[in-house]
């Protein structure tokens, strides 16, 4: 038996120290099986791809600052006297976590600068976390076999926001103060168990002496571990699946084409872990974010208008203001949106817009892989993305959840911009109200719209090739625009989508239309019956057919686009 | 079909729709030919490039001296005033940022320009075979077999039983991280201490306010007698007793019945924490006699008891009932008659028994 083990062993003896120690670890973790599987790997490139590499190497740069702000960082709500160095508040009475939230930023050398880049790059994380998902979204990346990848990420932006307002509260300055505060309003108003969820948080009434200790285990334990869990999760994935690609000549869904991770990839993405850590450090060093020294110290009584949250939690803030709590004239006919119910208080005015919006973002980010999956009832596997217009319906719905988001997000600067632009607050108010309802539903039209005329812009492109801007006279006379034709594989580019019809109703398997089976034929047609078709060789052929300029009708079937 | 150059588009163009898929689509050429880049072919733009890279790590290293200079060079221990730490802390951005920076678009340069930039493909692989499938569930099927749990049914009943059970004393454990809630949301400090009335004081330095100082128009920001004493829970008790006191000529004031007694002389006193979810309303516009909270706009009419007339609270304002004291300082006649602040599930109970 030892001899069969002896012999499989490889009698490789390294020439150089380097080669030995490498040989030494290597005959003890496998690095070679490691490094001939990875070390080649292929990795498509695009821009659009960059997003969630900015996310991921903005949570490592929080990681680093976020472990030096906790040497110094002290999170009790203790009441003590400012003795430090900004004279201004030279002897205020305020809590021991804001003055070492002050000390970091006055006495730690180097201190402002370390929470300037964690404030930064925590922006730019929540940031780069929901561009990366736009683009997930809009080039159907979500599709089999990356549902649950897609899920994953969902899970990742909550997190990354609970991150994000959790360290906002930590330096217990008047506008962190301020925002628990709402936030403790908002939890009030939970039916049956709000109040005794706000007093088990704040471990008694609002302030207390409790809650900057709690959010910072939260802060700086709790959150950090689950996102880095699943990004872990989410990274792995990735590898397992293999990066999507975006159409082109030689791609497809069996395969993966781009560039090998050693070197190249693996220099790009690596130097570009460099290049986001400079602009944060850029941002850092030039624009002042969150001065908690010109706020003060939490007190519930003073004014602090003007003043914002950190923007990704603009559009819950947004939502509050949106609501009316009370509508008709003081002294007329009055509609209040609190009602009282046998003896119990349901404030609808501040539940509904806690909670609805929110719900709905989330329901439909949580379900839309399977919501598609179940019109189209495609279970294919993809792994070539949908440029954005040829997909038109799901890029208006995308279009019309984020004109929905962006719409709460203005109505948290409701007051800057009535003060911009020297409008009436209110007017502003009603105009976002109305907007809130109807915006979404303009952004659909519009971006389905959009997308079938670039549609129809590539099928003109791909048939006559791209216009040149050079006009020449034709010996009858006639001027035309030159029309330079397109090499195969840049009209490949432009004709390798699919444009599926609408998927009528299918009999189940006792050969029977159900209800639910012609409801899915309805959502079916309504998805996929505005649609361009990619043109065809013989389309080509016709076009080259009759010269190459005018027009060839364009291919496409609508319900209501007959010119 | 039409006419190809007269621009129209009939909407019979069979030809484009009539099935994608019988028509036959393009055949696809295959990954485009590799276009060499300069560096490529001149080896002086090679060259060229290397020196590019090498001056970017350069620029990466000038970057960490300026780091270094600046946090040991600027001392803040005893000029430090606002200029000064600006002035480091944007020193130490711009060290940073050229470390990093060069580093990063150095590394980007070299592989853009020096390394080989041929596109290659690889073939996906099923991401499970049926071959594995069936491996699999053979092997669940004998893990299951040899564990016995779906013979013995006792055993996994009772497992069950005890499995969902034990988180209990895990849930249980956090009874301890607040008090019950009680009434104490609906009591704050303007409660009559031993018979002796709370005078209304200054906000923040707690001096307490003649009538006489409370001119028509002006307004205070009013903490209750004893606040700036407590030894703890000052805060608690500031975020529900603080109150706005204002000064309207007496016809504008509108009291409905049984609060005819709740001003003075037109000086009326309201709380200051919005029912919307708690934001200090702090804004007062004396022309129109609103109230403004700054967080969602809610604006209330003092004219009219502090009713809402824009934005999302649903409730007025509470009014704190005043009068003055033999010394002629403002004091509270009682505490609030309802809760102040945000709702709450129990709020209309307790402003029953407040009330009562
Ligand atoms: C995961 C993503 C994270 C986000 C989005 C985030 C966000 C924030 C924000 C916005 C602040 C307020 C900063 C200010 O202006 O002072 C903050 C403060 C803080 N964070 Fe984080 N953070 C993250 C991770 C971490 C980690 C991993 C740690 C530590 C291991 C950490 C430690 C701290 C500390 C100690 C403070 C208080 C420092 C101060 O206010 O002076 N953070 N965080
Ligand atoms: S807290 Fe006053 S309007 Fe929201």
């Amino acid at each position: 038996m030892s001899a069969v083990s002896t012999a499989e062993q490889s009698t490789y003896q390294a020439e150089t120290k380097f080669g030995r120690f490498t040989d030494f670890v290597d005959q003890r973790v496998g690095g070679s099986g490691i490094l001939k599987e990875f070390g080649r790997k292929v990795f498509p490139d695009h821009w659009s791809f960059m997003f969630g590499e900015v996310a991921l190497y903005s949570f490592v740069i929080l990681l680093m600052t976020g472990t030096f702000l906790t040497f110094f960082f002290d999170p009790s709500m203790a009441e003590t006297h400012y003795h430090g160095s900004y004279s201004p508040l030279y002897n205020v009475e305020m809590s021991v976590a804001y003055n070492s939230s002050l000390n970091i930023s006055f006495e730690v050398r180097g201190g402002l600068f370390m929470r300037q880049v964690h404030h930064w790059a925590a922006l730019l994380f929540v940031a780069s976390v929901s561009v990366h998902m736009l683009r997930v979204f809009f080039t159907g990346a979500f599709r089999k076999p990356r549902e649950l990848n897609w899920v994953v990420g969902g899970v990742l932006i909550i997190l990354a926001m609970a991150a994000g307002f959790t360290g906002y509260s930590l330096p217990d300055d008047l506008l962190s103060g301020n925002g628990l505060r709402i936030i403790d309003g908002v939890i009030k108003s939970i039916p049956v168990i709000g109040t005794w969820i706000s007093f088990f948080l704040f471990g008694g009434e609002f302030p207390g002496t409790a809650i900057i200790g709690r959010l910072y285990v939260l802060h700086i334990l709790l959150v950090p571990a689950l996102i880095l869990l699943m990004v872990a999760v989410h990274l792995f994935m990735v590898v397992v699946h293999k990066h999507t690609q975006y159409p082109g000549p030689g791609r497809n869904d069996r395969n993966v084409v781009g560039y090998p991770l050693g070197p190249v990839y693996a220099a790009k993405a690596g130097g570009f872990f460099f290049i986001v850590f400079g602009v944060i450090a850029l941002m850092a060093g030039f624009f002042t974010i969150n001065p908690i020294w010109n706020y003060g110290p939490y007190d519930p009584s003073p004014v602090s208008a003007g003043t914002q949250p950190d923007w990704y939690i603009g559009w819950v803030d947004g939502a509050l203001r949106l609501m009316p709590g009370v509508i008709g004239a003081v002294d007329g006919y009055r509609q209040h949106f609190e009602f009282i119910i046998f003896g119990h208080v349901l404030t609808l005015n501040v539940l509904l817009p806690a909670l609805v919006p929110a719900g709905i973002v989330f329901t439909v980010l949580f379900t839309y892989p399977w919501i598609e999956r179940w019109i189209t009832k495609d279970d294919r596997e993809h792994h070539v993305l949908d440029r954005p217009r040829n997909a038109p319906t799901r890029t208006a719905i995308g279009v019309a959840g984020f004109i929905f988001y962006c719409v709460m997000w203005a109505a948290a600067s409701s007051d800057l911009i009535a003060t911009h632009f020297k409008v009436s607050l209110n007017d502003v108010t009603y105009w976002l109200r109305a907007l809130f309802f109807i915006g979404p539903v303009l952004g659909f039209i519009v971006a389905k719209r959009v997308a079938l005329a670039l549609q129809r812009k590539d099928r003109e492109i791909a048939l006559h090739g791209r216009e040149t801007g050079r006009i020449v006279r034709l010996p009858h006379g006639e001027f035309i625009e030159v029309h330079a034709p397109l090499n195969d594989y840049k009209r490949y580019r432009l004709v390798s989508f699919e444009s599926p019809k609408p998927l009528p109703a299918q009999p189940n398997s006792h050969g029977v239309v159900d209800r639910k089976e012609r409801r899915r034929a309805k959502f079916s047609t309504w998805f996929f019956e505005d649609r361009v078709a990619p043109i065809t060789p013989a389309e080509l052929e016709a076009a080259h057919a009759h010269g190459h300029h005018g027009e060839v009708e364009s291919g496409e079937e609508t319900k209501s686009l007959s010119h | 079909m039409g006419n190809h150059s007269d621009g129209s588009s009939t909407s019979s163009s069979t030809v484009a729709t009539a099935g994608q898929h019988d028509e036959g689509a393009f055949q696809d050429p295959g990954i485009p030919p590799h276009r060499p880049r300069l560096a490529d072919k001149d080896p002086k733009a090679a060259k060229r490039a290397e020196r590019q890279v090498a001056v970017l790590f350069i620029v990466s290293v000038i970057g960490t001296l300026v780091f270094l200079v600046t946090y040991f060079a600027i001392d803040l221990t005893n000029t430090s005033t606002t200029g000064t730490i600006g002035l480091q802390n944007m020193l130490l951005g711009i060290g940073t940022a050229f470390a990093m920076l060069g580093i990063g678009t150095g590394i980007v340069h070299w592989a853009k320009t020096l390394m080989p930039d041929h596109e290659v493909s690889e073939d996906r692989h099923a991401l499970r075979t049926e071959e594995d499938r069936q491996a699999a569930v053979a092997i669940a099927d004998t893990i299951i077999e040899e564990s016995g749990i779906k013979r013995r049914p006792l055993i996994r009943n009772t497992l069950l039983g005890a499995v969902a059970l034990a988180p209990l004393p895990a849930l249980a454990v956090f009874g301890d991280l607040g008090p019950r809630p009680d009434d104490k949301l609906a009591h704050t400090m303007w409660a009559p201490q031993n018979g002796k009335l709370k005078r209304l004081t200054r906000d923040p330095d707690g001096t307490p306010i003649k009538a006489s100082d409370v001119t028509i128009g002006s307004a205070f920001h009013v903490i209750p007698e004893g606040l700036n004493e407590l030894e703890s829970g000052k805060l608690n008790e500031k975020a529900k007793a603080v109150v706005l006191l204002m000064r309207l000529n007496p016809d504008e004031l509108n009291p409905s019945k049984g609060r005819e007694n709740w001003a003075y002389n037109g000086i009326v006193a309201y709380s200051k924490i919005c029912t919307h979810v708690g934001c200090p309303v702090a804004l007062y516009e004396q022309q129109t006699h609103h109230l403004l909270c700054p967080c969602h706009q809610s604006t209330f009419d003092l004219t009219h008891e502090c009713a809402v007339i824009f934005g999302p609270a649903s409730r007025p304002l509470p009014q704190l009932p005043i009068s003055v004291d033999e010394e002629g300082y403002l004091v509270a006649t009682s505490d609030f008659h309802e809760p102040v602040g945000p709702s709450y599930w129990e709020r209309d109970e307790h402003e029953r028994r407040l009330d009562s």
